[in-house]
């Protein structure tokens, strides 16, 4: 597979990217970002990796017409369904690859970060498959709003650690998972969960999961007669789904790129996630990137209904995205994301996950021409954020 | 680089520097802090500016941050602060801190500040010498300030003499691969990583820091090197005691026996 990504200079997109570690990491991260193009590139990797992803993922995930959405929206819908990849999400496409060449570097434990718990459960999972032991950090805030996602990995065979300081979210596990890192360079691999991290995370992890834009082109072109879509939309937290969606039409300007990041309470409010919006350059978690930051520098918390999205920062490809105009940001409130659940639900009788469902509202805002045919990236099912549509979206019997 | 710093590092007994966090445990503590440390026997001082995501600290410095935070500290504040530091305070003071809020400041306006106030130098942790070269390296040097190259046991012989003869300062050695706090003596590895150290002859002097709390992990430390740095045990005591002078000497002597 050609490594899908185009940075500008190494380790960088533009001004943004680069690996600001201390130097106890720095061995670690320049073996990884020296082999692992190389081992990705191996036809023995590749036949593994492309075996999992088919027997053990459900990959090629369907790429559906959503009949009923499109014509609720007067736009052509289809849904790219990672929904329906195991364990519910697309965070499967890239620890599956992660834990795999950790194998091949010759690590023999596995650390990761998780905010609403899926990447966790896929690291869990991945984990469990290839037989090596795995420690996942969570904010204590995160592992009493996800607790269903927490007995998923001790079920599983991972240990859960709680992360107590800061603001006991993603990104305080995302320190706490340095930290161990940091302790534990020899026999560690640290399976980061998005775009986001120092180089080569943002080119790696987008590398395993721009698969989902490789089948969007080959399905999309099938079902077409040849032709490629107008529009990808994808929800954008750190934005691994978005990349994986992005990067094969990045150098098709007829393509337009949409991220839907969250706004929370709305960008006008201190309660959002709406880095790209709202946010200025800096750097955190070994990138310049941009960031929810007081102007003293320190970092904010971010708010969203969504626990897969509340990240202050994002990933600095993104950020260059952002800010080259390539691809548009479009701040989806908690609100207009709970809209579009519904939506999704009654329309199409998919239920997505709260991530998900920020793309789909971005749908309505994104003000395309007639006639225009967009894949929309479902990035992941709402089983784990059933208590959430319970107690805010209105049952038939009350309304 | 500042004659301070170069006076102390060849007074000819080992350095003790110690770490405080700026604006902890009390907001307005930071002069008075450093006064003290002096006034106990602290060769060298390290103020840390306190940041929201100290990844490269330990559960107490981290909440000493936290502390600091919450009290209010900023750089701007800093500053303020730190324009009484020399009419009091005439041992080396370096800043130390994460790269964010420096950058948010602005870096020429962060070492120029640090010129007016006095300070000696910096120690940056998550600013990897490539970035420091490229972009911050020229400001530094014009305003005079010394500059600690961090290595770890992790870093091999050629990249320890790439760091050394690109600052000017001294290579900050962290003694484990790990965050600070450790409280476990130094082994084998440890002492034989210093002595490999000093057999490099580098022109940078070399500091220890990371798990130094007690009399043979400083001995040990500094059986090869310039100094060794106390943190995480200072702000224990510091936590425990306040800023009582004689218990803060007690302390320091119980590190590096007075002599």
């Amino acid at each position: 597979m050609a490594v899908e990504h185009n940075p500008i200079r190494e380790g960088y997109f533009g001004e943004f990217g680069g690996a600001f570690i201390p130097e106890m990491l720095r061995e670690n991260v320049v073996t990884l970002a020296s082999r692992y193009r190389e081992i990705l590139a191996e036809v023995g990797f590749r036949q593994e990796l492309d075996a999992l992803l088919r027997d053990y993922v459900g990959r090629p995930t369907p790429l559906y017409h959503a009949r009923r959405l499109s014509e609720d929206l007067g736009v052509t819908i289809f849904l790219k369904r990672e929904d329906l990849c195991h364990t519910g999400s697309h965070k499967l496409n890239n620890a599956i690859g992660q834990v795999l060449l950790a194998r091949r570097l010759g690590r023999t434990r596995i650390i990761a970060e998780t905010g609403a718990g899926q990447h966790g459960v896929a690291t869990a999972t991945a984990c469990a498959l290839l037989n090596l032991p795995c420690v996942v950090y969570m904010g204590r805030r995160d592992m009493e709003r996800q607790a269903p996602n927490v007995a998923r990995m001790r079920l599983l065979g991972a240990e859960v650690r709680s992360v107590t300081s800061g603001s006991e979210t993603l990104k305080d596990a995302t320190n706490e998972a340095l930290r161990d890192w940091i302790a534990n360079p020899a026999d560690t691999h640290y399976v980061i969960g998005s775009v986001v991290g120092p180089h080569p995370f943002p080119s790696m992890v987008a590398a395993f999961q721009s698969v989902i834009g490789a089948e969007i082109e080959t399905q999309f072109a099938a079902a077409t007669g040849g032709d490629v879509p107008d529009a990808i939309v994808a929800c954008v937290g750190g934005g691994s789904n978005a990349i994986g969606g992005f990067v094969r039409f990045l150098d098709n300007a007829q393509v337009r790129l949409i991220g839907a990041e969250a706004a929370g309470e709305g960008i006008a409010t201190p309660c959002t996630a709406a880095t790209l919006t709202l946010g200025r350059p800096g750097v955190l978690h070994g990138a310049r990137t941009m960031l929810l930051q007081t102007n003293d520098g320190q970092i904010v918390e971010a708010h969203s209904i969504s626990a897969g999205l509340d990240y202050p920062g994002v990933g600095p490809q993104h950020a260059h995205l952002h800010a080259s105009g390539r691809a548009e940001y479009v701040a989806v409130t908690d609100r207009q994301a709970l809209d579009a659940v519904k939506l999704l639900c009654r329309t199409e009788g998919i239920i997505p996950a709260l991530e998900s469902a920020h793309a789909i509202a971005a749908l309505s805002l994104a003000r395309f021409e007639p006639g225009v045919r967009v894949v929309l990236v479902l990035s992941g099912r709402g089983d784990k954020d059933l208590a959430t549509y319970e107690r805010e979206l209105a049952t038939p019997e009350a309304e | 680089m500042s004659q301070r710093f170069r006076d102390a590092v060849s007074n000819g007994r080992p350095l003790l520097s110690v770490y405080m966090t700026a604006g902890f445990p009390q907001l307005d503590d930071t002069v008075r802090l450093a006064r003290t440390l002096q006034d106990a026997g602290a060769d060298m001082l390290e103020i840390g500016m306190p940041f929201s995501d100290p990844v490269a600290d330990g559960p107490v410095i981290q909440s000493a941050s936290e502390v600091a935070l919450e009290n209010g500290m900023t750089i701007e504040l800093l500053f303020r602060q730190l324009e009484s530091l020399r009419s009091s305070v005439s041992i080396p003071v370096f800043l130390m801190g994460y790269w964010n809020p420096v950058m948010q400041f602005g870096p020429k306006r962060f070492v120029n500040d640090c010129m007016v106030a006095g300070v000696d130098g910096l120690i940056l942790p998550d600013l990897p010498l490539e970035e420091y070269c490229a972009t911050f390296q020229s400001d530094v040097e014009r305003a005079g300030l010394a500059y600690a190259g961090m290595i770890a046991p992790s870093t091999s012989d050629s990249r320890v003499r790439e760091i050394d003869s690109s600052v000017n300062g001294f290579l900050y050695a962290v003694s484990v691969s790990g965050v600070t706090g450790a409280t476990g003596g130094f082994g084998e590895a440890q002492l034989s990583y210093f002595k490999r150290l000093s057999d490099l002859d580098l022109r940078n002097p070399v500091i220890v820091g990371f798990g130094i709390h007690d009399a043979p992990t400083f001995s040990g430390a500094t059986a090869h090197s310039a100094g060794g740095i106390v943190g995480t045990a200072f702000i224990r005591h510091l936590r425990e005691h306040g800023l009582d002078v004689s218990r803060m000497r007690n302390f320091l002597n119980s590190i590096r026996p007075a002599g």
